[in-house]
């Protein structure tokens, strides 16, 4: 059997806060073949963005990391700091949600983009500004070669972020991580973002990980997904399997609570029937319920929810869920 | 936590003789109009001795808000959205053109006749995070436009402040914490809160829930609907997101580079949109798998 590109095992980020260490990862196992692409579907606080700067190995001082995660078969955890800047920008590269503060406000974004180039394979000036270009022209910045001498705030967040892509793919690396790419960005702009980053997936057979809070942006681009809540995984599997089965409560909760297009058809807007809603708020990650995370927000929650967290429970097809009722879910909702 | 549930919220009879009032007083006159609406932003110099260059930041904008009808605005980032809602409040002068409320101009109006017209439109922004001042306790930002009126007394601002955060679901203790104290979600009802506290007409909100996590957007979304339903108050509301103005618009208006290039209810214009642009907004929505069976919603009590 192949050797999968990425695999995390027992993942666990312990973080120093006022009210003392909490546990912000609670043991999450996912792994990720060479040119897949894995969503990660969940809400502030889930810790979906602790466990990218994990696997970057960016995340805070005050953090311990436990478990594995292997690239390749290589350990990160506990590497030191110079072999994952090794890593960092060659092998795995990230873009991230806000492409302004990602940039570098005083230099010129053809240098950004030839930066990896020059650090890691240390090319001259010359070559990797010729790559530069090309790269900028790959994620269509149209006149490359002019615009490439251009300084950041002089391009729209849309023609940032492609920049941004292009900097994460100066390399070629393995794997590309992409958190919330699209949030700052407008509808239309987003769509094209998406499908760049998809080409290039398929085009490089990089894998990516699609880190999200939108259902609909992972249904479309990737083709397996994982949906975190409180530290842990709560549902995984090929996307097609959980979007036709959605087994955990929570899934479907985020999935109704969005308003869809098409719906409440001639009614009065102030008449109209509200969005389902999922009760009560996200808990601090502190004050997180002994049992399941979601228990006490669930109306399916039984005395048995509260006392141990729920095991992972097969639904075949490689479709995991952690709830100890998944039967409840199975039929139409209630 | 501090939420009550919307559910839990009493149902005001109050507001629903208002919301009556508000339909038919003024003899029909809208609660907003916006006619001929143009603005131009001027760039820095280029040479010393020409005009500074001009962008054209809206153009021949015409839109009516009429009293529970809210109307949405949908566009891209830079189609002018947020100059438009600027000049809906008369934050900024329009280069031609004329804002109207309640028939009235507001840049014809007195300082003091401006500060007591605000009263009847008031606004929402998008970040929940810088709207609300981190040094004043919840009761002094949330007091705010009332006392500006000022025809209150302290005591009267505390006890309406106490009133509108129960009709967002705050509990009247938040009045003597800080903002930071409070989750996104929390904080934009807080903001809602404020805009509500002078009883307004309309309400402009500029992206008011895009900056919140799926669940809690649904949540403030329920909120502004039902303040609509049982207060009467009609939303201008901007939006890139086509459906959340679905959801809560009766009118949805489309602006493309500074222009309205379509408009209609929403239902009708995202089904069969005509202009190019509008096509092209619908199609970049991004769409969850029809696989699914939406859970169908419980009943609930106060629904109509």
């Amino acid at each position: 059997m192949q050797l999968p590109l990425l695999e995390v095992t027992d993942l666990r980020i312990a973080l120093a806060t006022p009210y003392g260490t909490v546990d912000a990862v609670r043991g999450i196992d996912f792994s990720l073949p060479a040119g897949g692409t894995l969503g990660l579907i969940g809400e502030s606080g889930c810790g979906k963005s602790l466990t990218a700067l994990a696997l970057m190995g960016l995340l805070p001082e005050s953090a311990s990391v436990r478990g594995s995660i292997r690239l390749a078969g290589q350990e990160l955890v506990g590497l030191d700091e110079a072999a994952l800047c090794a890593l960092r920008g060659n092998r795995i590269a990230m873009v991230f949600q806000e492409p302004m503060a990602a940039l570098n406000p005083l230099h010129r974004v053809g240098d950004q983009v030839a930066e990896p180039l020059r650090i890691h394979r240390g090319w001259s000036r010359r070559r990797a500004r010729d790559e530069a270009r090309a790269l900028l022209e790959r994620v269509g910045i149209a006149d490359a070669a002019r615009r490439m001498d251009g300084y950041p705030h002089e391009f729209s967040g849309g023609q940032r972020q492609r920049i941004c892509i292009a900097m994460a793919l100066a390399c070629g690396p393995d794997l590309l991580m992409a958190d919330e790419p699209t949030t700052a960005l407008d509808t239309e702009v987003q769509a094209q973002i998406l499908s760049l980053l998809g080409e290039l997936v398929a085009e490089r057979g990089m894998a990516l990980l699609l880190i999200s809070h939108d259902l609909a942006v992972v249904a479309q681009h990737t083709t397996n997904m994982l949906v975190m809540y409180g530290g842990t995984v709560v549902e995984a599997g090929p996307t097609q399997e959980v979007f036709a089965r959605m087994a955990h409560p929570y899934t479907r909760g985020l999935l109704a609570a969005r308003p869809v297009l098409g719906s409440n058809a001639g009614t009065r807007a102030a008449l109209r029937p509200p969005l389902p809603t999922i009760a009560g708020n996200v808990p601090p990650l502190h004050a997180l319920p002994p049992g399941c995370p979601f228990a006490g927000r669930c109306a399916f929650t039984l005395d048995a929810c509260h006392a141990t967290p729920p095991p992972a429970v097969d639904l075949g097809h490689g479709h995991r869920v952690r709830c100890i009722r998944p039967e409840a879910m199975a039929g139409d909702a209630p | 936590m501090n939420v009550i549930a919307p559910e839990n919220i009493a149902y005001n009879a109050y507001a629903v003789i208002a919301r009556g009032h508000f339909e038919h007083e003024n003899g029909g006159v809208p609660l907003l109009q916006v006619h001929k609406l143009a603005h131009h932003y001027a760039l820095p110099r280029t040479q010393l001795w020409e005009p500074r260059p001009q962008v054209t930041a809206l153009q021949d904008v015409n839109l009516t808000l009429r009293a529970g009808q809210s109307l949405g605005i949908v566009g891209a980032s830079g189609s002018g959205k947020s100059t438009l809602a600027r000049l809906v409040m008369a934050l900024d002068v329009p280069s031609s053109g004329r804002v109207l409320w309640a028939g009235q101009d507001p840049q014809q109006m007195g300082a003091g006749e401006l500060r007591r017209a605000r009263r009847h439109i008031q606004m929402v922004f998008q970040d929940p995070f810088g709207a609300l001042d981190p040094r004043q306790r919840i009761a002094r930002t949330v007091a705010e436009p009332l006392a500006a009126q000022g025809d209150t007394t302290r005591t009267e601002q505390r006890r309406r402040a106490a009133e509108v955060l129960e009709q967002v679901g705050l509990r009247a203790e938040a009045l003597d914490q800080y903002p930071h104290e409070f989750s996104g979600g929390q904080r934009q009802r807080i903001a809602i809160a404020r805009a509500l506290i002078t009883r307004p007409r309309a309400i402009v909100a500029d992206e008011p829930v895009s900056a919140l996590d799926v669940s809690v957007q649904a949540q403030v979304l329920n909120l502004m609907q039902q303040l609509a339903r049982d207060f009467g108050v009609t939303y201008l509301l901007i939006s890139h997101d086509l459906a959340v103005v679905n959801h809560l618009c009766d009118e949805v208006a489309v602006l493309h580079q500074g222009r309205i290039v379509e408009q209609g209810p929403p239902a009708q214009l995202f089904q069969s949109p005509t202009h190019p642009y509008t096509r092209a907004l619908v199609a970049a929505m991004p769409i969850a798998p029809s696989g699914v069976q939406k859970p169908s919603l419980p009943p609930s009590e106060n629904a109509p």
